[in-house]
């Protein structure tokens, strides 16, 4: 079987969350998208209910933007967030850590501090995330590079033909820092989440992998808005999404493309 | 779940290269773990602590093609591919079901972050110096990268970063991608090797025993770090197969805290309670299971717990961590790989370095090793954030 036979994976998208500076929901992403508008008032960093107020500002950028998306989608799907097994996809993870202990390390490394030590592993978003919600379902935390958003979609959809009726999906990457910032370079704070159903109410998804081909730059206004971020390979989903139809084409890796096609 | 063919499987830890060096150092009871040598001794000084060191990875060369992914754990990488025919077994599944229908999913906590650090210590004039300036090394990709470049493989390639339950967790999720068609088989393992992020890490969160590690020993007093990788390579397993497989899996989060397990081991016991119900047996069918045992006074007694409420008396569950010290992503393939060993060879380690029981846990827990025939053989690997993974392991 060759890779353009591969099977499509399918799944009802029945709750949505999204969070960028200046876009700071996902009526406002949509409204954006579909009229161009944005809200004038918008806060410059996310604020996940999920925390308690002091963790809240504490709380790696990241972090606070997943756990900022993953609830919204939860809420928008109305389904108990302890339910829902879970898949966080980042490139890069928390860019401000990796810089932090990089930079202790070459200093003074025993003052390397043991909340951002914790905090560093790939899986902190996951670990908060299902701490803040009660969640003992499994969760899972990826990376791939600029295909960590649609390997993540994919791990996602399998869990679904396997054995969970509802899997959430959490895709965010962060600011680069320092001396790092140049070689995983991200701008912003990017971040978006779905809740998958088998059979849910929400518009119908269909992923296929195909071969890889040459896509010209994204040009929809999420795509665009947000292109500088390390996550930005989600947004041409984002874009379909909220004009409610449609297909985008995302990197999944060298060798293939992820053909998704979003229907009513 | 669809049983997996393991069509080949190796692991290089401190002990030594490949499968081999592995049963020959369990059955010797032969410890990995040496002084702390790791690191330039200048300036504030090592750690005084124990760690399980892979020799040669200084001097190991990769092929110029592979250059762009150098770093001490792609170089370990490297080296592991080497070992047990796991190169045949890729170029073999690459022969039968084309490169791109061969998935890569490969685990580590911390990926090339040791050439981040490296890179950070001789920074020009605030930049990375151009002999450490490949973007490629410095984002948790790299193992996954250079696994798939090393490889030929084409299809999916993923690196999952749940702590330690890392390269265990690659095991489900390659089941999960072969059952939906997305590939016909799957190179999984996990990477992970020194670096000062995890032994100053580990050390501020006040977990490393200044000793070698003791696993279940009443005076136990925490961990030894360790580097290791490791490689299985997975099918769907057909008609007439004889061999090992891959029977089940249990995924599970404990919900409690980032760096502290679950107290009455919750979220251990849902993992192994589900990857015994995927393999369809009874717990009393199985009969190794490699714990998670790092040595630490609270994962031990919990996990011990977790094991006792499931397990009968007669189950041999032991800790392997004195021998490789804890290889954070990398343990689920290392410890996998040595619950095959007990399966393949009826050779069931005990716990090395162990000598006090703790009355805290169960019969279970064994320090003295076994010779006897088992049918099934589990594996327990547990991570930062509650992140739990269980393993079944069978014969065809």
């Amino acid at each position: 079987m060759s890779i353009s036979q591969a099977p499509a994976l399918t799944a009802h998208v029945d709750g949505i969350g999204f969070w960028t500076r200046g876009l700071p929901t996902w009526a406002a992403a949509r409204e954006y998208a579909l009229n161009g508008t944005q809200p004038t008032d918008a806060p410059a960093r996310p604020s996940p209910q999920l925390l308690p107020a002091n963790e809240r500002r504490r709380a790696p950028e990241t972090v606070a933007i997943a756990l900022e998306v993953a609830m919204a989608a939860c809420e928008s799907a109305a389904r108990e967030p302890a339910s829902l097994s879970s898949v966080f996809a980042s490139t890069h993870g928390e860019l401000a850590i990796t810089d932090y202990m990089c930079a202790t390390l070459a200093a003074d490394p025993r003052t390397l501090s043991p909340t951002k030590f914790h905090n560093s592993v790939h899986n902190a978003a996951a670990g908060y995330w299902t701490i803040g919600t009660g969640a003992m379902r499994p969760a899972n935390a990826i990376s791939a590079y600029t295909a960590s958003f649609a390997q993540g979609l994919l791990e996602a959809l399998t869990q679904l033909r396997d054995d969970a009726d509802a899997v959430l999906l959490v895709a965010y990457d962060g600011q680069a820092s320092g001396p790092l910032a140049r070689m995983a370079p991200s701008e912003g704070l990017l971040g978006g989440a779905l809740v998958l159903s088998r059979e849910g109410a929400g518009p119908r998804l269909q992923a296929r992998l195909v071969p890889a081909s040459t896509q010209a730059p994204a040009t929809a206004p999420l795509s665009r808005f947000a292109s500088a971020n390390a996550m930005a390979p989600m947004l041409p989903l984002f874009d379909v999404l909220a004009r409610g139809e449609g297909t985008a084409i995302l990197p999944a890796g060298d060798t293939h493309d992820l053909h998704v096609e979003v229907t009513p | 779940m669809a049983p997996l063919a393991i069509r080949a499987c190796t692991a290089t830890s401190a002990v030594g290269p490949g499968r081999e060096a592995l049963a020959q150092a369990l059955r010797d009871g032969r410890s990995g773990l040496r002084r702390n040598d790791f690191g330039d001794d200048a300036g504030t000084g090592r750690l005084d602590c124990w760690i399980g060191r892979v020799d040669g990875l200084e001097t190991v060369e990769l092929p110029t093609s592979l250059m762009p992914w150098d770093s001490r754990n792609n170089r370990l990488a490297w080296l592991a591919l080497g070992q047990d025919g796991m190169r045949e077994a890729i170029e073999a599944a690459i022969a039968r079901h084309g490169a791109e229908r061969v998935a890569v999913i490969v685990g580590t906590s911390t990926s090339s972050i040791g050439s981040t650090e490296t890179a950070y210590t001789a920074l020009e004039n605030g930049e990375f110096a151009d002999e450490f300036a490949r973007p490629h090394v410095h984002t948790p990709h790299s193992l996954g990268e250079f696994v798939q470049q090393a490889t030929g493989i084409r299809g999916p390639c993923i690196t999952v970063a749940t702590a330690c339950s890392s390269s265990a967790k690659v095991f489900a999720q390659a089941a999960r991608m072969i059952a939906a068609g997305l590939a016909d088989a799957a190179l999984v393992g996990g990477v992970d090797t020194l670096c000062g992020s995890v032994l100053f890490g580990f050390n501020s969160l006040q977990l490393v025993a200044s000793e070698p590690c003791r696993p279940f020993d009443a005076s136990r007093n925490g961990l030894s770090l360790g580097e290791a990788g490791g490689f299985a390579l997975l099918e769907r397993a057909d008609d007439g197969d004889t061999g090992l497989q891959l029977r089940g899996y249990g995924e599970s989060s404990d919900a409690h805290h980032m760096s502290s397990p679950h107290p009455e081991g919750l979220g251990a016991r849902l993992a192994m309670r589900d990857a015994l119900a995927r393999a369809g047996i009874d717990a009393a069918e199985v009969g190794y299971l490699n714990l998670h045992g790092t040595a630490t006074p609270a994962n031990d007694s919990i996990e011990a717990a977790a094991v006792a409420s499931l397990f009968p008396d007669a189950l041999h569950a032991s800790s392997t961590k004195g021998w490789t010290g804890h290889t954070l992503g990398a343990a689920g393939i290392v410890e996998s790989t040595i619950a095959l060993i007990a399966l393949e060879r009826g050779e069931l380690p005990g716990t090395l370095g162990s000598n006090t029981p703790d009355p805290a846990c169960g019969p279970q827990i064994r320090f003295a090793p076994q010779r006897t025939d088992i049918r099934y053989a589990m594996n327990n690997s547990f991570g930062f954030g509650g992140n739990n993974c269980s393993l079944v392991f069978g014969r065809a």
